[in-house]
């Protein structure tokens, strides 16, 4: 009886122990491969399935070419639907200011996105994520930008950080990288006789862990808010690859700070056009970033496919 | 259109702080220190963290350089301090040690982290 009794119990926690470990397997959302956290980056993809939301990324955009300036209020939600996949929402409002002309204010593109964690390499810091993005035509106002037409946009995007470097090297392992490589693909050639150009859009964002220094280098001395920083500076760049004049390279470089807490980041970049045609000035965005995982992890933070 | 937004953004904000929140547990502090050279050898490594630690899947090893444990294999949560995992350690002589954890917060989120400390060269 005793024997049947400690079987039955054992048998009990073995599969309590056995669910758990599923669930915690299951549970590695976020930024992570291994030790090294990676933030969400305001200005390139992130390179991990996550359930997090930027509610709002408020941003005013340099001046362009024209002298024509943009406001935006974006809010982006990405949501996991199984441990390596997951889908993203996003919506700008915009106000377009122009030299002469009455501002304008409006919806931009509703752009929806599908991603797949390819890899998470632990003991080398590594990800890869490929995505399929669709800035979907006809859901915005034109006068702020919104296109007719449905643009395609296929990504590889990926992250390393370098903690795996030798520990005689301290202050290198906190650097990280993260990058995106994509194109953008629009259904349909013309608009009003005006070429839609194919791009290939590559963009990076190189990081300095103050978190890392902290928990994996060295503990030089500090505490939160300043240990739960990371500085970095974010590039991106689109050139049209067709249907378009040679050297039409646009971009931007954006340095700025993330602070990452337990349940949210806030961040702040710099807008630095990255020439002539991209504008001149000076910009700016903040972004305030949820994770929704650690706000909700036994409800909606989980992955769809693990809610019932 | 701006109002709408900013009562979105207040009301999450307010959600998010009413709720009784748990996270994923970072390495606030170590003892000896991350990177750290002590003069002579400690009893015990001691880290403690930002959450709570689910006891059942948390663990610290101890190292030398030649890759064998150093410490005692008993690793534990304190009941009075629940984000606190130690673990004792065998005597050691001066050289370099490496501590690798694995933790999981009590809401599920893993965790893991390496870091060195010296022996006898400070």
């Amino acid at each position: 009886m005793l024997s049947t009794a400690y079987n039955s119990r054992r048998a009990q926690l073995t599969l309590a122990a056995t669910l758990m470990i599923i669930e915690i397997d299951n549970a590695l959302a976020h930024g992570f491969a291994g030790e090294r956290f990676f933030p969400a980056t305001i200005l390139t993809d992130d390179p991990f399935v996550a359930d997090e939301m930027s509610l709002p990324e408020v941003s005013l955009n340099p001046p362009g070419p024209d002298g024509s300036q943009q406001t935006g209020i974006l809010i982006d939600l990405s949501k996991r639907i199984t441990p390596d996949t997951d889908f993203t929402i996003s919506n700008e409002w915009r106000r377009l200011r122009a030299p002469g002309f009455t501002s304008v204010g409006g919806l931009g593109p509703l752009q929806t996105g599908g991603q797949y964690q390819l890899f998470v390499d632990g003991p080398h810091q590594a990800l890869g994520l490929l995505g399929l993005n669709v800035t979907w035509g006809h859901t915005g106002r034109a006068t702020v930008g919104a296109p007719d037409f449905t643009t395609l946009s296929p990504t590889f995007d990926f992250g390393k950080g370098f903690g795996d470097l030798p520990r005689s090297l301290p202050f290198l392992r906190p650097f990280a990288i993260t990058g995106n490589l994509g194109f953008d693909f629009p259904t349909q050639a013309t608009t009003a006789g005006v070429p839609n150009p194919n791009n290939f859009n590559y963009g990076f964002a190189f990081e300095y862990s103050f978190p890392y220094i902290q928990c994996c280098v060295k503990d030089i001395g500090l505490r939160p808010p300043f240990s739960q920083l990371i500085p970095l500076v974010e590039v991106a760049f689109t050139t049209p690859i067709s249907r378009a004049p040679a050297n039409q390279t646009t971009g931007t470089i954006q340095p700025g700070i993330i602070w990452a807490g337990p349940y949210f980041q806030i961040g702040a970049e710099a807008i630095i056009p990255a020439n002539r045609l991209t504008g001149h000035g000076y910009g700016g965005v903040i972004q305030l970033h949820f994770y929704l995982d650690d706000i909700f992890p036994r409800s909606i933070g989980k992955p769809i496919s693990e809610w019932w | 259109m701006d109002r709408l937004i900013m009562t979105f953004v207040v009301g999450v904000v307010a959600l998010g702080t009413a709720l009784p929140l748990q996270a994923h547990a970072f390495l606030d502090h170590a003892s000896p220190p991350v990177g750290s050279s002590v003069p002579a050898s400690p009893p015990i490594v001691a880290l403690w963290f930002t959450q709570d630690l689910e006891p059942a899947f948390s663990s610290v090893t101890v190292t030398n350089e030649a890759g064998q444990r150093v410490d005692l294999g008993n690793a534990r949560i304190p009941q009075d301090s629940p984000a606190e995992l130690r673990i004792g350690l065998k005597p050691l002589p001066p050289g370099s040690y490496l501590v690798s954890w694995h933790v999981v917060s009590v809401d599920t989120h893993p965790t893991e982290g390496t870091f060195t400390f010296e022996v006898g060269r400070g």
